[in-house]
């Protein structure tokens, strides 16, 4: 039963009130690209154990997405962060390492 | 082997049970194999078997981090069917269920499946459309099910609320040869068998690294030692990814939990296995008298085994609805797995990018059901290189030509 | 005999009597009693059978670990099996009847099974039971089942109800003995909120049992003034009766609350569901006691020391006249010199370990008793009830030294904490050699979302044994978690109790020690289950070596105590086969609930009407008043027909599509989800949803649309207009709207995040009608208020207006192929719009139609519908709506996907109409047979229905369907075989999928 900060309105909203919508900042592909970035960007996932970085929906909330690094073998938070970014932000980033110095980062 | 028999019972009886020998042995692993499989659960399990029985190879390692059939063949629901829509997947578990018609023959093993029927509620418009349709597309591929009546699901489950105000019972397509088995018993069936055949079970034994030379695969490094093999198989539920980034390629996969639960045991009430899509739940009664309850799965990657309480909740409450008698049992464990799930939620029985190497994953909520089916397409796509026709629909590389098996056209849980 | 003593019992009120009846005799208890002390105290030592040999079961313990005294309760609506006496408080009118046997509990025909037991071992069933084949299924597995399972079988509805209640607090603190008390003063003090449950009527726990001072005062004085303490305090709430069922993730506790169960039917409900958030937990849920594995340690009356004294000390109850008292640690000493002190004869103590000595042993000795050290119970005589047992030395092999009468065995294996919800999410445990248990390792406590421990132990729950650490370790515990939720711990000192000198107590997992088998298959572990110290070390023996392997080859610890008495005695004697330490064996996994809940606490109020909202359009109590048939769509229900007296719903639909052909029609088509796309980027953004062009779309026009995944599959259609140059309305399906809504939100959310995109989703807002058939314009013009002429309002076009006086939006659209208007006003206005359309249509032929006419009619014109036509695995090209894919567009989301090799394959079925050459309807989702079979030996296939009905239009079967080379076979006949049990083939010739009006000559008018 996770609780996850929505990072527009601020609450700390239960999972029954979120949406979870898989693995964040993935680079659409479209016409034009090749079959493997486009498989790649479809279905092709992370999965990791451990750090991994998703998109969650304040579904019956404000109904925003955002971001989330999460720990998929602790459940530990390390924050919420807004959807417009392309990649996790550097105080998200840091509070991971903060944590796992050994973490072989975001890519 | 000594086999078992009642006879054998009587004989062991006579000596307070002293001389059973082990099930399986527990070996240290040799400096090589033919093959190595990665996974002792169910589908490692009756991969390996089958490779013996079909192909004659033996000299199998069998490598598992915890304990054999620890995983998600330990923690399903039991349920056995091969009622699905789309021809490859009816391939493959019908398949399945016609072996495990005579498992515990062939293993000599009790594994207790019990062909008890296994119906699937209509409780929309669209799901009467949606079963009248599977039960057309099972009579071509060989699958003996009917949509049945209210009135006939009344008869086979006499606790049923036909009349629920939200979603009354519209009809149910109805397989009666599919059922349950005893779970444990398919993986320790299978381990003793393996065992008699002479492969080696190695339980304990993480695999830390994949070694390859020239594109192939050279050996596993384990918490054991070095182990070096001709092919190997990753037959992983759970962990299918950690072991892909080992050999050093990605999967269309994502891993989340899955709960179930029981009641209390109760004398016996119901015969059949009911599963309700449209409240999202299903339940057998168990041959201890449990209620084996189950629902869909978690919305977040996870590999806790746990889950969240409000999937629970809303399982109970579809079967409280559906059967107002459990209302006064009591919910005695709940319990979660991982299960893998690929991008149009059936398995992967492939090839992979590193040479004799080949994947069984992805069986996602229908792993159980599948084992001895899995496990013999497994074989032959080992022993050969190539798939037979039964996996030949489940490799890897339809996800860039878009074919997908997709299942969820005729079921929202999938069980 | 087990009797109710004359005097004494902390918790009764022997001035209130309560009846009860026992498989239907009379009996009485008094107000306070649990179940299990009411029988008892009426002499009832027999209560049940065991599971697998059905061998006679009495009570063994006093709390929730009882894992024998189950029985069936209550009757009709209130009837519950699996009731366990020890938890059940007594009222008045209670009807209890005992478990698994058949005639009677004194002559159980399954008992045959512990004649025979020496031949079912573990997992006997897996060896054997093989041949023959369908035996299993019609012979053994209907034997097994009727002897297996536990209590009766409901057979009516529940009649009681159930809430779910949620709860917020900084601490919760579970169980109330004095460790949680302590906690919860040192925490309430603080003034964080503070939630104190505690699974029995009374606080305290086992403290005011066991004796002892705290602060000088007696245990009791001291629970209650602390209890009044913590009423007094705003921030804390208190709740006796309610037990910590299970620690989830992230604070996430359940608490269940047995609110009416010893008041039935008195208009409560009858459990609570606490569904709580805690920042921190801190479990106080004390310790169980171990049972003692000698032969014959199952017989009734062989009971634990602590219960035994439970019985005495709060109810007044002796277990028997003559006690041997057992055991391997100080404690059983607590029990013999209560039972002395009650006047009861306790004629030894035997004690295993090779001294005894310290202040109990002594004060024991000081009381009268023989005290045994260095002995053990060879075995115990007695079938029903215990006889007498006999002594033997605990070192060597069991030979009997002595037989002692006696009518019950107070044993004690030493104490285990209760650690489950410490483990629910994952705390960890540590090997504690002095005491041999597993305690909770406070280094590695479960982690929330900060990556920080949630969970805190206190007391007997943490490991510790005297009243005076329990104090100590129960104040910590509160300070700690004050701490820890960021609040300054009260400076308050801990309770204090002066220090109980006690002798270390000595492992003893088998008695004696060197017991040959013969005996070890008389000493039970699991006592629901049957499982024996034989059954434990056979598994080991076969290779079932993990503790997992363990306890499901020989279902150790799977009933409903779920192990609760058994686990650790069996993972000793597993360690022990495996000759291995006891920490490296390991436990099994601690799941939740605590102990059971009921399945209808967890349903809670979600019951019939309510089991989920039902959605409503402004029209629903009319078609409800006109008896329409509904059917379920989304959340909605929606009219299917409309039947009159004497009709068929068959008969119905075919009278309101030629009605809607031939005169006037009226759908509530209130359900069509409706968004708003605003913005200057929303044609572009619009552009990129849809596979057709929307950004060129003139304001006052519509244009169907299609939409598809990423993945290429077609998701959903419908009409859109252009309201104004930056406003577009886009119609989705019926139930489609919230997840349309949520694929828009996420696109221009996450992808486009610098588009000037704005999408609302005003699906409720709007009430909408569709007026259709030839007379559908006459009825517009009567209303009056707006130009309806083809001229003003040509076909595809839309208008604001005014309508017999309503604000209305309309819209030329047809799903029918008729003259048609679909018309939107708003919500609050549906139903008196409704009504108004009926009133002055009732002169054109006005009929209200449903939704199976509306697929009839759709159908009739070959319109696809998502659904049927679509499954998820269709795409536009499949069902020839290429025209609706812009070929001028760069992108759109599914335009890559539809290039991979197997979307552009032309072996995709596609989309055909479907007519048999004997006029009669196809059935739904018939497949087309080709010819042969696949490698698989499944027969091939070539194609398959999509929607197929009856036309009343046609007064023929319509359908359409996707077939292999479809579109190129035009005329060509096919075979659908049937499933209907006729071994029937249904042969159709494949044809254009518009069935009626091809020009669109009727709806172009």
């Amino acid at each position: 039963m996770l609780i996850l900060e929505c990072p527009y309105c601020g609450v700390m909203a239960d999972e029954t009130d979120l949406h979870g919508d898989g693995e964040a900042h993935l680079k659409r592909f479209g016409p034009g690209s090749s079959d493997d970035d486009f498989e790649g960007y479809l279905f092709m996932r992370k999965n990791p154990k451990g750090v991994h970085f998703e998109r969650w929906r304040h579904a019956s909330g404000c109904g925003k997405f955002f971001h989330a690094a999460r720990n998929t073998m602790t459940l530990e938070v390390y924050g919420t962060y807004l959807a417009q970014t392309l990649e996790p932000p550097k105080a998200i980033i840091d509070a991971v390492k903060a944590k796992h110095p050994e973490w072989e980062g975001y890519k | 082997m000594k086999r078992y028999s009642a006879f054998a019972i009587a004989r062991e009886a006579a000596r307070y049970h002293e001389g059973w020998e082990r099930a399986w042995t527990s070996p240290t692993p040799k400096k090589k194999y033919d093959v190595v499989i990665v996974g002792a659960g169910g589908h490692g399990l009756s991969t390996a078997y089958y490779l013996g029985k079909n192909f004659g190879i033996t000299n199998v390692a069998i490598i598992e981090k915890g304990w054999l059939g620890g995983g998600n063949t330990g923690r399903n629901t039991t349920i056995i069917r091969s009622n699905y829509l789309q021809d490859p997947s009816a391939a493959i578990y019908e398949k399945a269920r016609s072996l495990y018609e005579t498992m515990s023959q062939d293993l000599n093993y009790n594994v207790m499946f019990s062909p008890r029927g296994v119906m699937m509620l209509a409780q929309t418009q669209a799901e009467i459309r949606g079963y009248e349709r599977t039960a057309h597309a099972n009579a071509l591929q060989g699958v003996k099910t009917e949509f049945i009546s209210p009135a006939k699901v009344k008869e086979l489950v006499p606790i049923i609320n036909l009349d629920g105000p939200r979603y009354p019972v519209l009809g149910a397509l109805w397989q009666e040869r599919a059922g349950t088995a005893r779970h444990d018993a398919v993986a320790w069936g299978y381990a003793r068998a393996c065992s008699a055949m002479g492969m080696d079970i190695i339980q304990k034994c993480e695999v830390t690294g994949v070694r390859q030379e020239g594109g192939n695969v050279k050996g596993v490094s384990t918490t054991k030692g070095e182990i070096d093999c001709d092919k190997m198989a990753i037959v992983v539920a759970g962990n299918s990814g950690s072991l892909a980034e080992m050999g050093g390629f990605r999967l269309p996969m994502e891993s989340v939990a899955l709960q179930a639960l029981v009641s209390e045991p109760i004398k016996p009430c119901m015969d059949v296995v009911v599963m309700a899509n449209t409240v999202h739940g299903y339940m057998s009664q168990s041959d201890k008298g449990e209620m084996v309850i189950g629902g869909g799965t978690d919305g977040f990657n996870n590999y806790t085994q746990r889950g969240s309480f409000h999937h629970v909740e809303e399982t109970v409450r579809a079967l409280v609805e559906t059967f107002p008698i459990v209302s006064r049992l009591k919910m005695l464990r709940q319990w979660g797995g991982i299960v893998d799930v690929t991008g149009d939620r059936s398995p992967i029985i492939s090839k992979t990018p590193l040479g004799n190497t080949f994947i069984n994953a992805g069986w996602g909520t229908g792993g159980f059901k599948s084992i001895p089916g899995s496990g013999w397409a497994m074989a032959e796509l080992v022993a050969k290189g190539e798939p037979g026709p039964l996996a030949a629909e489940f490799g890897m590389d339809r996800f860039t030509e878009g074919r997908f098996i997709d299942e969820s056209v005729a079921a929202g849980v999938a069980h | 005999m087990s009797t109710r003593l004359a005097s004494g019992g902390r918790l009764i009120d022997r001035s209130k009597v309560k009846n009860f009846t026992f498989n239907g005799k009379k009996m009485q208890g008094y107000e306070g009693d649990t179940l299990a002390a009411a029988l008892l105290g009426t002499g009832q030592t027999l209560v049940g059978r065991s599971f697998k040999y059905h061998r006679p079961r009495g009570i063994l313990a006093s709390g929730a670990e009882e894992p024998n005294a189950l029985v069936n309760m209550g009757t009709g609506g209130r009837f519950e099996p699996n009731q366990r006496v020890t938890t059940t408080e007594l009222f008045d009118g209670l009807t209890a009847t005992s478990q698994n046997h058949w005639p009677s509990l004194e002559f159980d025909v399954g008992v045959v099974n512990n004649y025979v037991s020496r031949f079912l071992p573990a997992g006997f069933y897996y060896k054997t039971f093989m041949f023959p084949r369908a035996g299993w299924k019609h012979v053994f597995e209907p034997i097994v089942r009727q002897s297996a399972g536990l209590g009766q079988v409901p057979t009516e509805g529940d009649v009681d109800r159930y809430e779910h209640f949620y709860h917020h607090t900084d601490v919760l603190i579970v169980g109330g003995g004095v460790a949680g008390l302590a906690a919860a003063m040192a925490a309430g003090q603080s003034g964080k909120s503070v939630l104190l449950m505690e699974q029995t009527a009374h606080w305290g726990g086992r403290a005011p049992v066991d004796g002892g001072t705290i602060d000088g005062k007696n245990c009791g004085t001291w629970v209650d003034e602390t209890v009044a303490a913590l009423e007094a305090m705003d921030n804390v709430t208190l709740r006796i009766r309610t037990m910590g069922s299970g620690v989830y993730d992230h604070g996430y506790a359940l608490g269940y609350e047995r609110v009416a169960d010893h008041t039935p039917g008195d208009g409560r409900p009858r459990h609570r569901l606490w569904r709580i958030r805690a920042q921190q937990i801190v479990t106080a849920t004390g310790a169980i006691e171990r049972t003692l594995s000698f032969a014959g340690n199952d017989i009734p009356g062989v009971m634990l020391a602590s219960a035994v004294r439970d019985y005495v000390v709060n109810w007044g109850v002796s277990v028997g006249d003559r006690t041997v008292v057992v055991t391997n640690n100080d404690d059983a000493y607590r029990t013999a010199l209560a039972l002395k002190g009650a006047g009861l004869d306790v004629p030894v103590i035997l004690d295993a370990r090779p001294e005894a000595t310290g202040p109990l042993a002594e004060a024991a000795r000081a009381a009268g008793i023989r005290v045994e050290a260095g002995k053990a119970i060879a075995k115990v005589h007695g079938g029903k009830k215990v006889t007498g047992v006999s002594i033997c030395a605990q070192v060597g092999e069991g030979a009997a030294l002595e037989e002692i009468k006696c009518d019950a065995v107070a044993m004690s294996g030493g104490w285990s904490p209760v650690v489950h919800l410490w483990s629910h999410c994952g705390g960890k445990l540590i090997w504690d050699e002095a005491h041999a248990h597993f305690r909770p390792d406070p280094d590695r406590a479960p982690t929330s979302h900060d990556g920080k421990g949630f969970v805190i132990t206190a007391g007997a729950a943490s490991g510790a044994m005297s009243l005076a650490d329990v104090l100590t370790d129960g104040d910590a515990a509160g300070k700690s978690a004050v701490t820890a939720v960021g609040g300054e711990a009260s400076k308050a000192v801990a309770p204090k109790s002066d220090a109980e000198e006690t002798q270390p107590m000595a492992a003893v997992w088998i008695m004696p020690q060197g017991a040959g088998p013969k005996k070890r298959m008389k000493m039970w572990l699991d006592f629901q289950n049957d499982v024996k110290v034989s059954d434990v070390q056979l598994a080991a023996r076969e290779g079932y070596e993990s503790v997992e392997h363990t306890k499901r080859y020989t279902t150790l610890g799977m009933a409903t105590d779920q192990g609760k008495l058994s686990n650790i005695n069996g993972l000793a004697v597993l360690s022990d086969a495996l000759n291995q330490e006891i920490p490296t064996t390991g436990t099994t996994t601690f799941r939740p609930p605590y102990t059971p809940i009921s399945l209808g606490a967890i349903a809670g109020e979600a019951r019939a009407e309510i089991f989920q909202p039902i959605r409503r359009t402004p029209m629903h109590e009319w078609h409800e008043e006109q008896g329409a048939y509904m059917e379920p769509v989304g959340h909605w229900r929606r009219p299917y027909t409309y039947p009159r007296k004497g009709e068929s719903h068959a008969e119905a639909v075919n009278r309101e599509v030629l009605n809607t052909r031939e005169r006037l029609g009226l759908l509530d088509a209130s359900t069509l989800g409706k968004l708003i796309v605003k913005g200057a980027d929303a044609g572009k953004f619009l552009d990129m949803m849809y596979t057709n062009m929307m950004s060129n779309l003139a304001v006052g026009k519509c244009r169907y649309g299609l939409m598809c995944s990423e993945n290429g599959f077609l998701s959903d259609d419908g009409v859109v207009a252009r309201i104004d140059e930056d406003t577009w309305l886009c119609h989705t399906t019926s139930g489609g709207a919230d997840r349309i809504h949520g694929h828009m939100e996420e696109w221009l959310q996450c992808e486009w995040w610098d588009w000037n995109v704005y999408v609302a989703n005003v699906t409720e807002q709007l009430a909408q009608v569709a007026v259709v058939g030839p007379n559908a314009r006459k009825l517009l013009e009567k209303l009056g208020g707006m130009d309806v002429s083809k001229e003003t309002l040509p076909f595809m076009q839309w208008k604001d207006g005014t309508l017999g006086g309503f604000e209305a939006r309309v819209y030329r659209i047809s799903f029918s192929g008729e003259l048609s208007y679909e018309i939107a006003v708003p919500a609050s206005q549906g139903r008196a719009f409704w009504d108004k359309l009926h009133e002055a249509g009732e002169e054109f032929g006005a009929m209200a139609y449903g939704t199976e006419a509306l697929h009839i009619m759709r159908a009739e014109k070959g319109f696809i519908m998502i659904g049927d036509e679509t499954d998820g695995t269709v795409i536009p090209q499949d069902l020839g709506l290429n025209w609706a894919i812009s070929k001028k567009k760069e992108d759109f989301i599914g335009k890559r996907a539809h290039t991979r090799t197997h979307m552009a394959d032309p072996e995709r079925w596609k989309l055909v109409g479907l007519e048999t050459l004997d006029g009669s309807v196809l059935p739904d989702g018939a497949y087309a047979q080709g010819d042969g079979e696949n490698a698989n030996g499944q027969k091939v296939v070539i194609g398959r229905v999509t929607s197929t009905y009856y036309s009343p239009t046609l007064k023929k079967g319509i359908a359409m369907g996707l077939v292999l080379h479809g579109p190129d076979r035009m005329g060509e006949v096919i075979s659908f075989p049937t499933v209907d049990g006729t071994n029937t083939v249904i042969k159709a010739r494949i044809c254009d999928p518009v069935f009626y009006d091809k020009d669109g000559e009727k709806q172009n008018v």
